[in-house]
């Protein structure tokens, strides 16, 4: 990784970054950094602990070791005042889209704006209808979320997270479970999105093709471990065998006995240097 | 024998620490919407008296037709039971106390707490607990909105306000039942059953039964939300939260009645 980026182009540093859940640590160490309105994936498989990085990038995970800055904010030591004004900078578009299933498309894009600005009622209506346009879903602020599509739906949560202009925005997961189409309508999205609001993107994703198309960086994570960090060019040219397994979709050798498996899970791989 | 009796130990041990966590739970659920009513508004986070007005339809409003029913029923069970004791005693007119005095101090908390579990308790957990599963709790956090002010808060004021009217309400349906049996087995007319009813209460009658029923909906309100909050993933753990939320509940409030009429026993009232 380069070290000319000047310290204040860092928007997000991690450093050494443990999180356990119980017994079983899930992310042995990670070391990355996020620029200034770069795009950055995260790719990894399923159980790599890619998820569970961004969930502790946004803090719903604690941290058992290592620190996260967020503008040059420790976010395991501030308080929860400070995490507040951090959190409506920053918006998170989840997996599954996490619509509020009680309001409409648009009290659900409405609520943060509602909640923590003076805004009058119908500026606030005026910027709703903004997002949902700049997601491709005007006109449908009065439909409610189970009545819109897997793909509107991730749109819709968009809108949301980008309800408070955030500086950096998260997605878990764009464009799983859509098909081909819809899934490349949300990647265009994305880079629309990264070329007309110059924000700091955090991607997290499984699907390859989305990843090279999207990212400026890439952060390659395999059993919790960070295997390869690089631009496009960098990860294609790496011969790091597990970056090529990955990249080149091998299959792992079937797991036969319970204990291996067992092992897989929770091994902490000694001969794999990064 | 020493190994079973030690392990016996750890066991008790383990269910008591387990058992003190889990009201540990439900206190600081409490302690949190009690923040979010009555400090945080004086620092810039002002209560949304709109969800609270939501959830007291919900839970207090939407309860009415069945808890009428159900507590007339049990007005008319009452005297129905009391007067087969009082009548080997000729003393039949006494069934309007009797129904009375039970339901203001007893069944009508009781029963309005069993209605609310089974309405609002679950759906409580329900709700929360599909939002969890559904990473909407999630998506709160990362808004910078807190789930205890913006979910739980409202129900509990929700609740601390509608159990002792939905009570009041079910005293006076289950003397309205109760005056169904005295007026057509026990020789009253309406008005003398009431006028007879009103005779035998106290206020303090009304007041113990209503006490109860506030601190019944703190804690109904606190096993469904922390039940809610602890689902873990899938759609099998929101049902597991739901039944547990009604099972637990069902089990403290009895806790709960039993701990307030003692003290209200000892203490006189």
């Amino acid at each position: 990784m380069s070290d000319d980026t000047p310290e204040n182009d860092l928007v997000i540093t991690v450093r050494d970054l443990r999180v356990r859940y119980g017994e079983r640590e899930v992310l042995h160490g990670i070391s990355f950094d996020v620029r200034r309105n770069e795009t950055l994936v995260i790719l990894g498989g399923s159980g790599s602990g890619k998820s569970t990085l961004l969930r502790a990038l946004v803090g719903l995970e604690k941290p058992s070791a290592g620190q996260i800055r967020i503008k040059g904010k420790n976010i395991a030591e501030i308080s929860a005042a400070e995490m507040d004004a951090i959190r409506k900078k920053m918006g998170m578009s989840f997996q599954g889209g996490a619509l509020f299933g009680s309001m409409t498309v648009g009290e659900n894009v409405a609520l943060p704006l509602r909640e923590h600005t003076q805004l009058e009622d119908s500026t606030i209506q005026i910027v709703v209808r903004l997002k949902l346009e700049q997601v491709g879903l005007a006109g449908f602020e009065d439909y409610m979320p189970s009545q819109l599509s897997g793909g509107m739906k991730k749109r819709a949560a968009v809108a949301r997270a980008m309800a408070m202009d955030p500086e950096i925005l998260f997605f878990d997961e764009p464009s799983a479970g859509l098909d081909p189409i819809i899934a490349a309508g949300i990647d265009s999205l994305i880079l629309k999105l990264k070329k007309a609001f110059r924000m700091t993107l955090v991607v997290v994703t499984h699907e390859l093709s989305s990843a090279f198309l999207i990212a400026d960086r890439m952060v390659l994570i395999d059993k919790g471990h960070i295997v390869a960090i690089g631009t496009r060019e960098e990860l294609h040219a790496s011969t790091h065998p597990r970056v090529r397994q990955f990249l080149d979709r091998v299959p792992e050798p079937e797991v036969q006995e319970e204990l291996d498996y067992l092992q897989m899970l929770t091994e902490v791989p000694r001969d794999r240097s990064r | 024998m020493a190994e079973d009796s030690l392990e016996l130990t750890v066991r008790i041990g383990r269910a008591t620490l387990d058992g003190l966590a889990y009201l540990g739970g439900l206190a600081l659920l409490g302690a949190r919407a009690a923040y979010f009513t009555f400090v945080a508004p004086f620092r810039g986070r002002p209560l949304r008296w709109q969800r609270v007005v939501h959830q007291a339809l919900a839970v207090g409003v939407e309860a009415l037709p069945i808890l009428s029913l159900i507590t007339f029923f049990v007005g008319v069970i009452l005297a129905l039971q009391g007067a087969y004791e009082l009548r080997k005693f000729g003393a039949l007119h006494y069934v309007s106390s009797a129904v009375a005095i039970s339901m203001t101090r007893e069944l009508g908390p009781l029963m309005t707490a069993i209605v609310v579990i089974g309405r609002s308790g679950s759906a409580f957990a329900a709700e929360i607990g599909t939002m969890k599963v559904t990473e909407e709790i999630d998506a709160l956090e990362t808004m910078a909105l807190d789930p205890a002010q913006f979910l739980v808060t409202p129900k509990f004021l929700a609740m601390v306000v509608m159990l002792p009217c939905l009570t009041s309400w079910a005293d006076l349906m289950g003397i309205l039942g109760g005056s169904l049996f005295g007026v057509t087995n026990a020789g009253f007319t309406f008005p003398s059953y009431l006028r007879a009813s009103l005779d035998a209460l106290y206020l303090r009658d009304i007041t113990t039964g209503l006490i109860k029923s506030v601190v019944f909906g703190m804690t109904i309100t606190a096993v469904g939300c922390h039940e809610g909050f602890s689902t873990g993933a899938g759609a099998e753990e929101v049902g597991r939260a739901t039944t547990a939320a009604v099972v637990v509940s069902i089990f403290l409030v009895v806790v709960v009645d039993l701990v307030f009429t003692g003290l209200f026993y000892f203490t006189g009232k």
